[in-house]
Protein backbone atom coordinates (compact mmCIF):
# COMPACT_ATOMS: atom_id res chain seq x y z
CA UNK A 1 0.00 0.00 0.00
CA UNK A 2 3.41 2.28 0.47
CA UNK A 3 3.72 2.15 -3.64
CA UNK A 4 1.43 3.30 -6.32
CA UNK A 5 1.33 1.26 -9.39
CA UNK A 6 -0.84 1.51 -12.05
CA UNK A 7 -3.57 -1.01 -11.70
CA UNK A 8 -4.66 0.34 -8.40
CA UNK A 9 -7.73 3.66 -8.62
CA UNK A 10 -7.42 6.33 -6.14
CA UNK A 11 -11.32 7.18 -6.90
CA UNK A 12 -11.67 8.56 -3.46
CA UNK A 13 -8.67 9.50 -0.99
CA UNK A 14 -6.61 6.77 0.56
CA UNK A 15 -4.61 8.02 3.44
CA UNK A 16 -1.40 6.59 4.57
CA UNK A 17 0.53 7.45 8.09
CA UNK A 18 4.36 7.22 6.85
CA UNK A 19 6.13 4.00 8.97
CA UNK A 20 8.99 6.04 8.86
CA UNK A 21 8.99 9.35 9.14
CA UNK A 22 6.65 11.73 10.33
CA UNK A 23 4.26 12.32 7.28
CA UNK A 24 1.34 11.53 5.83
CA UNK A 25 0.56 10.05 2.07
CA UNK A 26 -2.57 10.77 0.52
CA UNK A 27 -3.52 9.72 -3.11
CA UNK A 28 -6.44 10.82 -5.35
CA UNK A 29 -7.07 9.87 -9.11
CA UNK A 30 -9.30 13.24 -10.92
CA UNK A 31 -10.58 13.07 -14.35
CA UNK A 32 -8.31 15.92 -15.45
CA UNK A 33 -4.60 16.75 -17.33
CA UNK A 34 -1.57 17.06 -15.04
CA UNK A 35 -1.80 20.83 -16.82
CA UNK A 36 -5.37 21.33 -15.05
CA UNK A 37 -4.40 19.80 -11.40
CA UNK A 38 -1.56 22.29 -11.68
CA UNK A 39 -3.39 24.94 -12.52
CA UNK A 40 -6.19 24.60 -10.03
CA UNK A 41 -3.77 24.73 -7.36
CA UNK A 42 -1.69 27.26 -8.82
CA UNK A 43 -4.71 29.69 -10.01
CA UNK A 44 -5.58 31.64 -6.74
CA UNK A 45 -9.16 32.02 -8.21
CA UNK A 46 -9.42 28.22 -8.92
CA UNK A 47 -7.62 27.48 -6.12
CA UNK A 48 -9.74 29.31 -3.45
CA UNK A 49 -12.85 27.74 -4.97
CA UNK A 50 -11.70 24.08 -2.96
CA UNK A 51 -9.23 24.52 -0.45
CA UNK A 52 -12.02 25.89 2.53
CA UNK A 53 -13.58 23.52 4.29
CA UNK A 54 -17.42 23.84 3.25
CA UNK A 55 -18.81 25.85 5.87
CA UNK A 56 -15.80 27.90 5.56
CA UNK A 57 -15.15 31.28 3.50
CA UNK A 58 -11.78 31.96 1.85
CA UNK A 59 -9.97 34.50 0.54
CA UNK A 60 -6.29 34.81 -0.92
CA UNK A 61 -4.55 37.41 1.07
CA UNK A 62 -0.85 36.96 -0.79
CA UNK A 63 -0.26 34.24 -3.81
CA UNK A 64 2.89 33.97 -5.77
CA UNK A 65 2.83 30.14 -6.57
CA UNK A 66 6.31 29.79 -8.50
CA UNK A 67 9.17 27.98 -7.14
CA UNK A 68 11.23 30.79 -4.50
CA UNK A 69 7.10 32.45 -4.39
CA UNK A 70 5.10 32.44 -1.16
CA UNK A 71 1.46 32.83 -0.13
CA UNK A 72 -0.68 33.79 2.93
CA UNK A 73 -4.52 32.83 3.02
CA UNK A 74 -7.20 32.92 5.28
CA UNK A 75 -10.08 30.89 6.12
CA UNK A 76 -13.10 32.18 8.18
CA UNK A 77 -14.83 29.82 10.31
CA UNK A 78 -17.77 31.38 12.59
CA UNK A 79 -16.55 34.83 12.36
CA UNK A 80 -12.58 33.74 13.23
CA UNK A 81 -9.94 33.87 10.38
CA UNK A 82 -7.91 30.95 10.13
CA UNK A 83 -4.78 31.90 8.41
CA UNK A 84 -2.13 29.41 6.63
CA UNK A 85 1.20 30.42 5.01
CA UNK A 86 4.20 29.16 3.60
CA UNK A 87 6.59 29.41 0.74
CA UNK A 88 6.97 27.52 -2.68
CA UNK A 89 10.94 25.96 -2.69
CA UNK A 90 9.83 24.31 -6.23
CA UNK A 91 6.67 24.50 -8.88
CA UNK A 92 7.32 22.90 -11.45
CA UNK A 93 5.37 21.35 -14.65
CA UNK A 94 4.05 18.04 -12.50
CA UNK A 95 5.08 18.87 -8.56
CA UNK A 96 4.77 21.21 -6.34
CA UNK A 97 6.86 21.83 -3.18
CA UNK A 98 5.75 24.06 -0.09
CA UNK A 99 6.27 24.67 2.98
CA UNK A 100 2.67 24.62 5.54
CA UNK A 101 2.06 26.75 8.72
CA UNK A 102 -0.81 26.88 10.40
CA UNK A 103 -0.39 31.11 12.16
CA UNK A 104 -1.98 29.60 15.62
CA UNK A 105 1.01 27.06 15.67
CA UNK A 106 4.14 29.30 13.53
CA UNK A 107 6.78 26.40 14.53
CA UNK A 108 5.14 23.57 13.41
CA UNK A 109 6.46 23.61 9.60
CA UNK A 110 5.13 20.91 7.31
CA UNK A 111 7.03 20.37 4.29
CA UNK A 112 4.02 19.34 1.46
CA UNK A 113 4.91 17.85 -2.11
CA UNK A 114 2.51 17.24 -4.57
CA UNK A 115 2.83 15.23 -7.51
CA UNK A 116 0.71 15.23 -10.65
CA UNK A 117 1.55 11.45 -12.33
CA UNK A 118 -0.48 11.19 -16.03
CA UNK A 119 -2.22 7.61 -15.91
CA UNK A 120 -2.58 8.03 -19.73
CA UNK A 121 -6.30 7.71 -19.51
CA UNK A 122 -7.17 11.62 -18.86
CA UNK A 123 -6.86 10.85 -15.62
CA UNK A 124 -4.39 12.26 -13.29
CA UNK A 125 -3.48 10.71 -9.81
CA UNK A 126 -2.26 13.24 -7.07
CA UNK A 127 0.02 12.18 -4.50
CA UNK A 128 0.70 14.28 -1.71
CA UNK A 129 3.47 13.55 1.00
CA UNK A 130 3.74 15.92 4.12
CA UNK A 131 6.27 15.24 6.09
CA UNK A 132 5.61 17.40 9.88
CA UNK A 133 8.13 18.76 12.13
CA UNK A 134 7.66 15.44 14.52
CA UNK A 135 5.45 12.57 15.25
CA UNK A 136 3.64 14.19 17.30
CA UNK A 137 3.07 16.83 14.58
CA UNK A 138 1.79 14.52 13.05
CA UNK A 139 -0.47 13.14 15.18
CA UNK A 140 -2.00 16.66 15.73
CA UNK A 141 -2.18 17.27 11.97
CA UNK A 142 -4.19 13.94 11.56
CA UNK A 143 -6.42 14.49 14.73
CA UNK A 144 -7.19 18.17 13.91
CA UNK A 145 -10.67 18.92 12.64
CA UNK A 146 -11.47 15.60 15.49
CA UNK A 147 -13.75 16.40 18.19
CA UNK A 148 -11.44 15.03 19.80
CA UNK A 149 -7.73 16.88 19.38
CA UNK A 150 -4.72 14.88 19.92
CA UNK A 151 -4.11 16.28 23.41
CA UNK A 152 -7.39 14.78 24.22
CA UNK A 153 -6.74 11.52 22.54
CA UNK A 154 -3.70 10.88 24.13
CA UNK A 155 -5.21 11.56 27.90
CA UNK A 156 -7.87 9.38 26.71
CA UNK A 157 -4.90 6.97 25.81
CA UNK A 158 -3.05 7.13 29.18
CA UNK A 159 -6.61 6.57 31.09
CA UNK A 160 -6.95 3.29 29.34
CA UNK A 161 -3.54 2.24 29.89
CA UNK A 162 -3.74 3.72 33.58
CA UNK A 163 -7.38 1.55 34.08
CA UNK A 164 -5.34 -1.77 32.68
CA UNK A 165 -7.52 -1.74 29.57
CA UNK A 166 -4.31 -2.29 27.49
CA UNK B 1 9.22 7.19 17.97
CA UNK B 2 8.11 7.62 21.56
CA UNK B 3 4.87 8.79 21.61
CA UNK B 4 2.18 6.20 22.13
CA UNK B 5 -0.19 7.44 18.69
CA UNK B 6 3.05 6.80 16.93
CA UNK B 7 3.56 3.27 17.72
CA UNK B 8 0.17 2.12 17.09
CA UNK B 9 0.14 3.85 13.42
CA UNK B 10 3.95 2.06 12.96
CA UNK B 11 2.71 -1.27 14.46
CA UNK B 12 -0.12 -0.82 11.74
CA UNK B 13 2.05 0.13 8.99
CA UNK B 14 3.30 -3.82 8.31
CA UNK B 15 0.62 -5.72 5.89
CA UNK B 16 1.09 -8.88 8.15
CA UNK B 17 0.11 -6.91 11.84
CA UNK B 18 -2.25 -5.23 9.75
CA UNK B 19 -3.96 -8.71 8.43
CA UNK B 20 -3.36 -9.99 12.54
CA UNK B 21 -5.35 -6.98 13.56
CA UNK B 22 -8.31 -8.14 11.28
CA UNK B 23 -8.07 -11.65 12.04
CA UNK B 24 -7.85 -10.55 15.88
CA UNK B 25 -11.27 -8.51 15.61
CA UNK B 26 -13.30 -11.72 14.88
CA UNK B 27 -11.62 -13.61 18.01
CA UNK B 28 -9.31 -14.09 20.09
CA UNK B 29 -6.37 -16.53 19.11
CA UNK B 30 -3.09 -18.13 20.30
CA UNK B 31 -0.14 -17.59 18.39
CA UNK B 32 0.06 -20.98 16.28
CA UNK B 33 -3.69 -20.22 15.09
CA UNK B 34 -1.96 -16.36 14.33
CA UNK B 35 0.73 -18.07 12.57
CA UNK B 36 -1.12 -20.90 10.71
CA UNK B 37 -2.36 -19.41 7.68
CA UNK B 38 1.58 -17.59 6.99
CA UNK B 39 4.65 -19.00 5.74
CA UNK B 40 6.62 -17.54 8.35
CA UNK B 41 8.09 -19.01 11.58
CA UNK B 42 6.10 -18.66 15.06
CA UNK B 43 9.49 -16.87 16.26
CA UNK B 44 8.46 -13.82 13.52
CA UNK B 45 4.94 -14.16 14.85
CA UNK B 46 6.07 -13.70 18.13
CA UNK B 47 7.70 -10.56 17.01
CA UNK B 48 5.03 -9.24 15.10
CA UNK B 49 2.62 -9.68 18.76
CA UNK B 50 5.47 -7.93 20.29
CA UNK B 51 5.47 -5.06 17.78
CA UNK B 52 1.58 -5.07 18.72
CA UNK B 53 1.39 -5.97 22.05
CA UNK B 54 4.09 -2.50 22.52
CA UNK B 55 1.96 -0.15 20.61
CA UNK B 56 -1.47 -1.35 23.50
CA UNK B 57 -3.11 -3.42 20.39
CA UNK B 58 -3.42 -6.46 22.05
CA UNK B 59 -2.68 -8.17 25.22
CA UNK B 60 -2.25 -11.52 26.66
CA UNK B 61 -4.44 -13.12 29.19
CA UNK B 62 -2.89 -14.57 31.77
CA UNK B 63 -4.02 -18.40 31.00
CA UNK B 64 -0.59 -19.74 31.36
CA UNK B 65 -1.88 -22.56 28.49
CA UNK B 66 -3.08 -21.13 25.73
CA UNK B 67 -2.23 -17.36 26.70
CA UNK B 68 -4.82 -16.49 23.73
CA UNK B 69 -3.95 -12.80 21.78
CA UNK B 70 -6.73 -10.06 22.64
CA UNK B 71 -7.34 -7.34 20.64
CA UNK B 72 -7.57 -3.74 22.07
CA UNK B 73 -10.83 -3.03 20.12
CA UNK B 74 -10.56 0.60 21.98
CA UNK B 75 -7.24 1.25 21.06
CA UNK B 76 -7.39 0.39 17.72
CA UNK B 77 -10.47 2.31 16.96
CA UNK B 78 -9.83 5.69 17.94
CA UNK B 79 -6.52 5.56 15.85
CA UNK B 80 -9.03 4.23 12.61
CA UNK B 81 -11.59 6.56 13.31
CA UNK B 82 -8.68 10.20 13.19
CA UNK B 83 -7.32 8.34 10.36
CA UNK B 84 -10.89 7.86 9.02
CA UNK B 85 -11.92 11.40 9.79
CA UNK B 86 -8.68 13.58 8.33
CA UNK B 87 -9.29 11.13 5.22
CA UNK B 88 -12.98 12.19 4.57
CA UNK B 89 -11.59 15.97 4.98
CA UNK B 90 -9.68 15.58 2.25
CA UNK B 91 -11.96 13.56 0.16
CA UNK B 92 -14.58 17.04 0.84
CA UNK B 93 -11.75 19.00 -0.16
CA UNK B 94 -11.14 16.57 -3.48
CA UNK B 95 -14.34 16.91 -4.57
CA UNK B 96 -14.44 20.58 -4.67
CA UNK B 97 -11.54 20.53 -7.01
CA UNK B 98 -13.22 17.80 -8.59
CA UNK B 99 -16.24 20.65 -9.40
CA UNK B 100 -13.45 23.13 -10.59
CA UNK B 101 -11.18 20.84 -12.91
CA UNK B 102 -15.27 20.01 -14.71
CA UNK B 103 -15.71 24.04 -14.67
CA UNK B 104 -12.08 23.94 -16.73
CA UNK B 105 -13.19 21.24 -18.61
CA UNK B 106 -16.58 23.02 -19.66
CA UNK B 107 -14.74 26.08 -20.45
CA UNK B 108 -11.92 24.27 -23.01
CA UNK B 109 -14.91 22.25 -24.98
CA UNK B 110 -16.88 23.04 -27.54
CA UNK B 111 -20.14 21.42 -27.56
CA UNK B 112 -18.56 18.01 -29.76
CA UNK B 113 -19.65 14.69 -29.68
CA UNK B 114 -16.13 13.27 -28.14
CA UNK B 115 -14.74 13.17 -25.16
CA UNK B 116 -17.07 15.02 -22.55
CA UNK B 117 -15.49 14.50 -19.19
CA UNK B 118 -17.68 12.14 -17.08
Amino acid sequence: MTTTNTTTRYAEAAIEADPNVPGVHIWRDFDATPEQLLRAHTDPELFVRWIGPNAVNSRIDQWDCRTLGSYRYVCEHDGVDHAFRGTFPEVSDNKIVQTFTYEGMPEAIALETMTFEDLGDGRTRLHGFSLCDSFEGRDGMLSSGMDVGVHEGYAKLDAMLADGAV
Amino acid sequence: MTDPLSRVFAALADPTRRDIVARLTEQDATVGEIAAPYDVSLQAVSKHLKVLEEAGLVTRSRDAQRRPVHLEAEVFDLMTKWIERYRQQAEERFRRLDAVLADMNDDLEQPAEEGTAS
